[in-house]
């Protein structure tokens, strides 16, 4: 594909594209080296990580590994943004140990940041843990609340160290299964130096009633820039996992590599929801993966608002008869931003079906692309994917790309695609200014109802915050 | 995605080493020094271009493996063993190609002739309308992965079709191009360039046909409707089933002009279509059609770009195929527009029929949109004949081999109906029965 990419050419921190604010990273560091591993990535980095959680040996090889692979295989960049090319591999810290908390002050916090969190609602506490001010939040009760809640039903719910340490006897069959370390230069990264993430394991029919929250989770510990999750759905169980908020959030790295694998056994569900607000200097490269037995299903809802870049292809590999997959997804990509999202659907059995919803909105000059995969081997009967994915483009620069891939074999399958790009409607706009709207509020309105059959699929408070959070993106794309 | 390490090949020359291409220059040595230029500099980027890899996006699912350009030869000149063309229609003018030489031609009607129409060869048009060929020959850009390919054909291509219609002028009956292979190992480099002046009006049909064991055809057309022309492409292609194909369409499209091109695949190994319509200015027009049965263990890999480079223009692209044996198809589009081609209406549509178990259907329909006031859309299905169909003219008396029959050509017919001319469709129709039927 001819890929004209514009920012390409950028220095590795100044992007120039307009209205981004670099100052949002840049968070200051207590320099004690006998905490961290210091920047740049080594074999001992990799010890190091593997010394501090004093991790079983076999873990330490599989790192070691994976650090291998990482180093072997090459940027993407033949089907890739060359956007990649600006990661600086030797300025990243890998690993920050508890000793080491980024700080900076309120007054430090850029208006507009301070701005956006009235504009959600964000209660006072909450406002600096997000901005970076102070590390904590009040999370850990609300952890240990609805960690004690479902331990009574046999859930497990820890973090990646804990879930490998203390329980290896259900996680270690499926760690690194659903996506092997060489799946691409990003899983391997993330195999060798993560931290952080959630191990989960439901324990046969169970179905947990109220959504487990990593946002809690994890910020009970550090953010986790390389983080894993592994969640196990056992026979006919039934759980909801919810990732990330609408809030922006501000980072004091500029790569995120997270490593997401589920494994939903016969005839479980598995729900996992992703809102991703990454502030405008973060790399969020992302592989995530569902394996779904007989009659199980596996949903991806995902939203992808913050980045710089973000590539993420939710993926279910259909390995039993009568799977399902879905992805639902939403991205919007404005002044300077690359959302490169999409799905990937692998039919392994036969009466298998997946459903693919993607839905872009690129305003000013923000880019959107959609990538999919949707693959039915031979001999497969029954077998069908729906696939649909509309672009809306504000402004008269915005751009969006789709690159889908289908491959069909045998004659008992079904498959179809369809894509749109189009414009907010005239006769919209007109009709509600007519009525009294502002331009700028007409334009939000018709945003929403674009994404509407989409966010409804949301949790009620996550979808009220992503319509104040379109209503803000849209301020200014106008007139 | 799974990356891989870029293993860059060393450039393949196969059997056209820079000795071949000496014995071709001198072979053409009363030809004009521009023309032996543009073949030693694209000998020269012919030569230094790798054969396509596996990690090359723009090949993505073809069988790269299957591209050996060795164990063939340009050919001697054939008169003699002709396949018999199984296209016909009454046409206003014809021109046919056995194994790059002129061997037949209907010369046009005195009429149309007077009044400036051009059907002549392109080793004629070196003699006679040099400018003309100078700035239409291969001029466009190459960029759907072909490049090898196209310089290739661009330093071997000894002769083929060059059409003129002047400004103005209206052809009722079509122009028919025939372009044989006689013999076996055969390279031939068919060419078939088509300038319509502003507001004229023609049909142009290519057919190719014939060629034995091993055979290598690298085919590349130019086609240039100007400000207000209708201009009207078909291409039957149907070669040995030992022909490793290539065929490279490059359209440019005028103001409020009208371009239809129809490719009908049939023949071939593995075939490779690629097909470039460059909307350069408003109120064009350009409907891309395709049409491919594929049997046995045929490839058929087609790779198209509709470019939107100027406000209000429109594109329509379907493209067809019919899959039965273990037979392998690639779809692989994408509609680009340009960041001030606003109004741009383009569709894109690949439609895939399974009629077999063990057939592959690899489609690819992309989308690169960087102006915001736009239409464009693209589907893609692959399916089975529709049960219900086929249930509900059985429940009218239909036999079940006569209903799965009439459901096939249905599905054709959704794109041949599109044909202005009927008599090439009817000519059209009975090729694809024909193949069905074998």
């Amino acid at each position: 594909m001819p890929d004209t990419d514009t920012l390409a050419t950028e220095a590795t921190t100044g992007n120039a594209v307009a209205g981004i604010d670099q100052s949002a990273g840049n968070f200051k560091y207590e320099e004690k080296h006998d905490f961290d591993a210091g920047t740049g990535l080594t074999a001992r980095t990799v010890d190091y990580i593997s010394s501090v959680k004093k991790e079983a040996p076999w873990i330490h090889d599989f790192r070691q590994q994976a650090l291998k692979t990482f180093f072997a295989k090459p940027l993407p960049t033949h089907w890739a943004t060359r956007d990649l090319e600006n990661i600086n591999f030797d300025k990243i810290r890998y690993y920050l140990s508890n000793g080491q908390k980024p700080k900076r002050t309120w007054e430090e916090v850029p208006d507009d940041i301070k701005r956006t969190f009235e504009r959600l609602g964000i209660p006072e506490q909450e406002r600096k843990f997000l901005a970076g001010v102070e590390a904590q939040f009040d999370s850990e009760a609300a952890y240990s609340n609805i960690k004690e809640a479902v331990s009574k039903q046999g859930v497990i719910f820890v973090n990646s160290t804990e879930g490998l340490r203390e329980h290896p006897e259900i996680f270690r069959k499926w760690f690194g299964k659903v996506i092997p370390t060489g799946d691409n230069k990003f899983s391997a990264l993330n195999s060798a130096v993560f931290s952080g993430g959630s191990f989960i394991y439901v324990p046969p029919g169970v179905k947990v009633s109220h959504p487990l929250q990593a946002y809690f989770r994890i910020n009970a510990e550090n953010f986790g820039q390389f983080e894993r999750t592994l969640i196990i759905a056992d026979e006919g169980a039934e759980v909801t996992y919810m990732e990330g908020c609408t809030a922006p959030k501000f980072t004091t790295t500029t790569l995120h590599s997270a490593v997401v694998e589920l494994v939903a056994l016969k005839g479980a569900k598995i729900q996992y929801i992703t809102v991703q607000n990454w502030s405008s200097n973060v790399f969020n490269l992302v592989t995530k993966r569902g394996l779904a037995h007989e009659e199980a299903e596996i949903k991806w809802i995902d939203c992808n608002i913050g980045s710089r870049l973000t590539m993420k292809y939710p993926g279910v590999v259909l390995k039993g008869r009568k799977a399902r997959g879905e992805v639902v997804s939403i991205a919007l990509a404005n002044d300077g931003q690359h959302q490169d999202t999409g799905a990937k659907m692998i039919h392994a059995a036969d009466e298998t079906t997946s459903n693919i919803v993607a839905k872009s909105i690129s305003v000013g000059q923000g880019r959107s692309t959609y990538r999919g995969v949707v693959h039915i081997p031979a001999h497969l009967k029954g077998c069908k994917n729906n696939t649909e994915c509309d672009a809306l483009l504000i402004n008269a620069n915005s751009r969006t790309d789709t690159y889908p891939a289908i491959t069909i074999r045998g004659s008992a399958n079904n498959v179809q695609h369809e894509a749109s790009v189009s414009k907010v409607s005239e006769e919209q706009i007109f009709y509600m200014r007519q009525r009294g709207l502002t331009e700028g509020q007409a334009m939000s309105l018709s945003v929403n109802g674009f994404i509407n059959d989409l966010t409804r699929q949301f949790p009620m408070e996550y979808s009220v915050e992503l319509k104040r959070l379109i209503d803000l993106e849209m301020e200014g794309s106008v007139g | 995605m799974a990356s891989t390490t870029a293993v860059s090949s060393p450039p393949a020359l196969g059997s056209f080493t820079s000795e071949v291409l000496a014995a071709h220059l001198a072979a053409q040595a009363g030809a004009p020094a521009w023309w032996l230029e543009r073949k030693r500099a694209a000998y020269a980027k012919f030569a230094a271009l790798p054969l396509p890899g596996r990690t090359s996006e723009s090949w993505r699912f073809s069988s790269v493996k299957g591209l050996d350009l060795g164990g063939v030869s340009l050919p001697e000149p054939a008169g003699a063993g002709m396949p018999a063309s199984a296209l016909r229609f009454k046409a206003a003018a014809t021109l046919t190609f056995a194994n790059h030489r002129l061997v037949a031609s209907d010369a046009l009607p005195a009429e149309l002739a007077a009044r400036g129409v051009i059907v002549t060869t392109i080793a004629e048009a070196l003699r006679q309308h040099g400018d003309l060929l100078q700035a239409h020959f291969m001029t466009q850009p190459q960029r759907l992965g072909s490049e090898k390919f196209a310089a290739l054909h661009a330093a071997f291509v000894g002769d083929g079709a060059f059409i003129h219609i002047p400004k103005g002028v209206e052809l009722d009956h079509p122009i028919l191009v025939t372009h044989a292979i006689v013999g076996d190992g055969a390279a031939v480099f068919p060419h078939t360039l088509v300038v319509a002046g502003d507001n004229s009006r023609a049909t142009i049909v290519d057919y190719f046909t014939g060629g034995g064991a091993r055979c290598l055809a690298v085919g590349a057309n130019d086609l240039y409707a100007g400000h207000g022309a209708r201009l009207t492409y078909v291409a039957a292609q149907d070669w040995s089933r030992d022909t490793l194909s290539f065929q490279l369409n490059s359209t440019v499209v005028r103001r409020d002009a009208r371009m239809q091109s129809l490719n009908v695949h049939l023949g071939g190994r593995q075939a490779r279509h690629e097909s470039l319509s460059q909307l350069q200015a408003p109120g064009g027009f350009s409907e891309m059609l395709a049409l491919t049965v594929a049997d046995g263990t045929q490839e058929f890999d087609q790779r198209t770009l509709q470019m939107h480079q100027a406000p209000n223009t429109r594109s329509d692209l379907l493209y067809k195929n019919a899959l039965l044996g273990s037979a392998r198809t690639i779809f692989s589009g994408l509609i680009a527009v340009d960041p001030d081609a606003q109004k741009t209406d383009a569709y894109q549509s690949n439609r895939n029929l399974m009629l077999s178990d063990a057939a592959e259907a690899n489609s690819l329909p992309g989308l690169e949109i960087q102006a915001n006031d736009v239409r464009c859309t693209h589907g893609a299905t692959t399916s089975r004949i529709d049960p219900d169909q086929q249930f509900y003219l059985q429940s009218r008396g239909i036999p079940p081999a006569a209903a799965h029959q009439l459901l096939i050509s249905a599905f054709f017919e959704e794109v041949l109906g599109r044909l202005e001319n009927l008599e090439i469709h009817d000519a059209l129709n009975r090729l694809i029965q024909a193949k069905l039927g074998a």
